[in-house]
């Protein structure tokens, strides 16, 4: 007699299948709700991370730089949108994603909390943030939930262009004067840890990943991830002569890697439990904005109530 | 937040250009149709994606159930009939 499979058991082997999961299968509860949790927080992150750029879009040195970083930002909010949808295929309910995160009650990548005191910040962020963003995007371009892993094409694609205008920036100050190539090493130095702690705690300390991976909605770990990363950006620091600020960092021949000094974990939960330099700045703003957009959405709101009224009393007319 | 403000999802489809069909790109959330195509150029053609959008209301569309796509789309797996491959014809015919 063969065994009758569970719905958790069918599941499982769907997804080892490596087949997609769509908005109406059936789906363990906690598939769900994970899903739900990373899906909104990705969002929030998009949106929040329009904050410390949008700092600096008035006072972009050129228009050639002013229209790009437009366009970055204005794309941010576009990922944003994309992952909401994705959140409201599995039942999430968009008023609620952003009622949380204008509470306070939702996370968001921690690394938004950190200032822009500079040009060269916008540099830096387009070429490592948004380079380790894109490292883990890549990978959930196959995560097995069918509308997240087609944001995430959509996402990557319009990524690269982020990351070549941040890479560009960091390119002509490294040229530049002494002062400029100063800017820029200052930046790398602000920049460079906290954009190791995107990938998250080490493999040992991140108990969901197992679960996440077995789901194969995470398809490389926190760590391989980082290694990833770190191994792209080396050369890439090498080639503008900045200094990454790690003195352990190294080329191990046998790992064919790079071995790197000990991330300050400290501080990375200090940043998500609030106490970064820029949580209350960041809140506030996001807060501000959606308060400022209210009569936006009540002239839509009374634009459309009237053109349905118009509408029904022509075809009572007729 | 007034409750007036969670707008209804809209289903947003884009032909990318003559000769293609429309293709199912994603949702978003409008008051009404004409905001609703105005956000989809915003959110969803930035980069020349597209020549022409559809949008329609989410609930508006009727999907056949995952769980009996068994007895709807298993029926047609055995008529290999219907492929054109099931035919014997000689090689010297040529392509037919
Ligand atoms: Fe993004
Ligand atoms: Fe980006």
């Amino acid at each position: 007699m063969t065994k009758e499979l569970s719905f958790e058991e069918r599941f499982q082997a769907y997804v080892d299948g490596e087949n997609k999961v769509e908005p109406k299968h059936w789906m363990p509860e906690a598939y769900r709700k994970t899903l739900i949790r990373q899906i909104s927080q990705h969002g929030h992150s998009e949106v929040v991370g329009m904050l410390p750029e949008a700092n600096w879009i008035t006072r972009a040195p050129s228009l050639r730089r002013k229209v790009a970083l437009l366009a970055k930002v204005q794309d941010e909010a576009g990922h944003g949108l994309y992952l909401y949808s994705a959140a409201e295929t599995l039942g999430a309910d968009r008023q609620n994603l952003v009622e949380d995160l204008l509470s306070g009650k939702a996370k968001y990548s921690s690394i938004f909390n950190y200032p822009t005191p500079t040009w060269a910040d916008i540099g830096a962020i387009g070429w490592l943030v948004d380079g380790a963003a894109i490292a883990n995007q890549v990978m959930l371009c196959r995560t097995s939930y069918g509308p997240y892993a087609r944001a995430m094409v959509k996402i990557c694609k319009e990524e690269s262009f982020h990351q070549r205008q941040g890479y560009e920036i960091m390119m002509s100050l490294a040229k530049g004067t002494p002062e400029q190539k100063q800017m820029a090493q200052d930046a790398l130095n602000r920049w460079w840890w906290p954009s190791l702690m995107m990938f998250g705690p080490t493999d040992d300390l991140s108990p969901n990943s197992a679960q996440s991976m077995k789901w194969k909605i995470k398809r490389k770990s926190n760590d391989e991830l980082r290694q990833e990363f770190i191994d792209k950006t080396i050369p890439q620091a090498d080639y503008l002569n900045l200094t990454i600020p790690d003195k352990d960092l190294k080329w191990n021949e046998e790992r064919g890697h790079h071995d790197h000094g000990e991330i300050n974990w400290e501080e990375f939960y200090n940043v998500i439990k609030g106490r970064g330099k820029c949580n209350k700045q960041r809140l506030a703003a996001r807060n501000k904005a959606h308060d400022e957009g209210e009569w936006v959405r009540e002239a839509a709101n009374a634009y459309a109530q009237k053109q349905a009224d118009r509408k029904r009393k022509q075809k009572g007319a007729a | 937040m007034s409750n007036k403000d969670n707008w209804k999802i809209w289903e947003v489809f884009i032909r990318s250009r003559n000769g293609l069909s429309h293709k199912h790109v994603g949702s978003l959330h409008a008051p009404d149709a004409e905001m609703a195509i105005k956000n989809a150029r915003d959110v969803y053609t930035r980069r020349s994606e597209g020549i022409n959008i559809w949008v329609v209301p989410s609930d508006e569309i009727t999907a056949s159930n995952p769980d009996e796509s068994e007895p709807l789309f298993t029926p047609a797996d055995d008529k290999v009939y219907r492929h054109p491959t099931f035919y014997d014809i000689p090689d010297e015919i040529g392509h037919m």
